[in-house]
């Protein structure tokens, strides 16, 4: 078997080729259901991260992921849209996406997961990227019963369910410290 | 299979999932890196099983891509300054099998070391003919391409003298999410690997190894460039799904 080949920084120069090719709106602002997640990326002196890039990858709105391992071929897929997207943090750290709210996914063992998208943080001093999920605000009985959450120390599980606010869910990203947002090992 | 419109009573998700980090990935906390010191976690990862949602992940088709998008000598009117070279290779995954139509995005500094981004302050020239991005998809066997001009070293302030090796930044798709590997090529003997933290974090020798790239005199083109080739091992499968 052939050893794989490891990760290195994305550095702070990936704006030259990597956010213009997918970006931060996977549909458009306007469309009917679209969701707008903003959060600030901050290092563990809670000072924001300027050059750090968020990548999401989520289901469709009927739980199904527009991928050929998905086998749910009789729930729908919502035309146009992919369930990726990906931003860079600005100046001040922050990132924003505009979405659709994802359906439910199964689980192992029978499990259902509750509604969530995938997020993967790249950086300047990142030398691997992140992993974590954003979990939703109104779905507390479905974040209860989903395995993956269950999983995370109980004293970490709230960095992963965003915050509801004006017409925004907000998801803080806290790269360490006290406050830091639970990452994975996948 | 069956569901419903929201999924929520949908068949079992036991998924094959993908093989863990056999060692070859830097540690997040690196300290010889400065930039790690304040962004790596200090909480353990939480262990998690694969799912759908890590199995999956963005697909793209032949025609998402230019035909001159793997070219980065041929985006502007003139020709770069530099040495034209060919980088080429297979991208794989763990098993040795080639991963076709795998999206590989490309950044690098022109062949003075500066980069064409707006926070890179190092005195060197821009060239107003190499803006050092591109992109392609490999082929059914796997396989890749790109043209452009070998990029230059640059100093950076990790440590008094600092220096870059001369590198080419990839992002790789695979088929999943998990899959999903950013790294920086090398090409051989550079003087300056001793002293550079980000290639050195990786800590395995034989790992840091597969990042350098060989020099390929088979695809040279005489009169016209010379080549590197750069294979790419991705995560392989487990056998059996996950257990619960
Ligand atoms: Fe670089």
């Amino acid at each position: 078997m052939p050893g794989i080949t490891p990760s290195q920084t994305v550095g702070p120069f990936f704006h030259v080729a990597l956010p213009a090719y997918a970006g931060p709106e996977l549909v458009a602002p306007d469309v009917p259901g679209a969701v707008r997640i903003e959060g600030v990326l901050r290092d563990g002196a809670g000072e924001p991260v300027p050059d750090g890039m968020v990548e999401v990858w989520q289901a469709h709105p009927s739980g199904r992921y527009d991928h050929p391992e998905d086998p749910r071929t009789d729930l729908p897929l919502t035309p146009g849209f992919t369930g990726f997207g990906r931003c860079g943090t600005d100046a001040q750290g922050r990132f924003a996406f505009v979405t659709l709210k994802p359906g439910c996914v199964p689980g192992p063992g029978g499990s259902m997961q509750a509604p969530h998208i995938e997020v993967a943080v790249f950086g300047r001093g990142l030398l691997k990227q992140l992993f974590t999920r954003l979990y939703f605000p109104d779905e507390a009985k479905a974040n209860a019963a989903d395995p993956v959450l269950a999983l995370v120390p109980a004293e970490q599980r709230h960095t992963l369910v965003a915050a509801a606010g004006e017409g925004v869910l907000r998801f803080d990203i806290t790269l360490q410290g006290p406050d830091q947002t639970a990452f994975f090992d996948v | 299979m069956t569901g419903t419109g929201d999924g929520r009573t949908a068949p079992a998700g036991d998924v094959i999932g993908y093989r863990r980090d056999e060692g070859a990935h830097p540690p997040y906390l690196y300290p010889d890196y400065v930039g790690t010191r304040r962004r790596a976690p200090d909480r353990p990862l939480v262990v998690v099983p694969h799912t759908l949602s890590e199995i999956t992940g963005p697909l793209y088709g032949h025609s998402s891509i230019g035909e001159l998008d793997h070219d980065l000598t041929r985006q502007h009117a003139g020709e770069p300054l530099g040495q034209r070279i060919i980088v080429h290779g297979r991208v794989l995954d763990g098993d040795g099998r080639p991963v076709p139509d795998a999206l590989i995005e490309v950044w690098q500094a022109n062949a003075a070391g500066r980069y064409a981004h707006e926070v890179d302050d190092h005195p060197a020239p821009l060239d107003p003919n190499f803006s050092g991005a591109g992109r392609c998809l490999t082929g059914s066997d796997g396989r890749f391409e790109f043209i452009t001009i070998k990029p230059g070293a640059y100093p950076w302030k990790n440590h008094p003298n600092a220096w870059r090796p001369a590198h080419i930044h990839l992002s790789i798709f695979g088929r999943a999410f998990v899959t999903r590997l950013v790294t920086q090529m090398y090409f051989p003997g550079d003087p300056l690997f001793d002293q550079d933290p980000i290639f050195n974090s990786v800590r395995d020798p034989r790992a840091r190894a597969r990042l350098v790239s060989t020099f390929d005199p088979e695809r040279t083109v005489p009169e016209w460039a010379l080549a590197y080739r750069f294979d790419i091992v991705l995560r392989g499968r487990d056998a059996t799904p996950m257990e619960a």
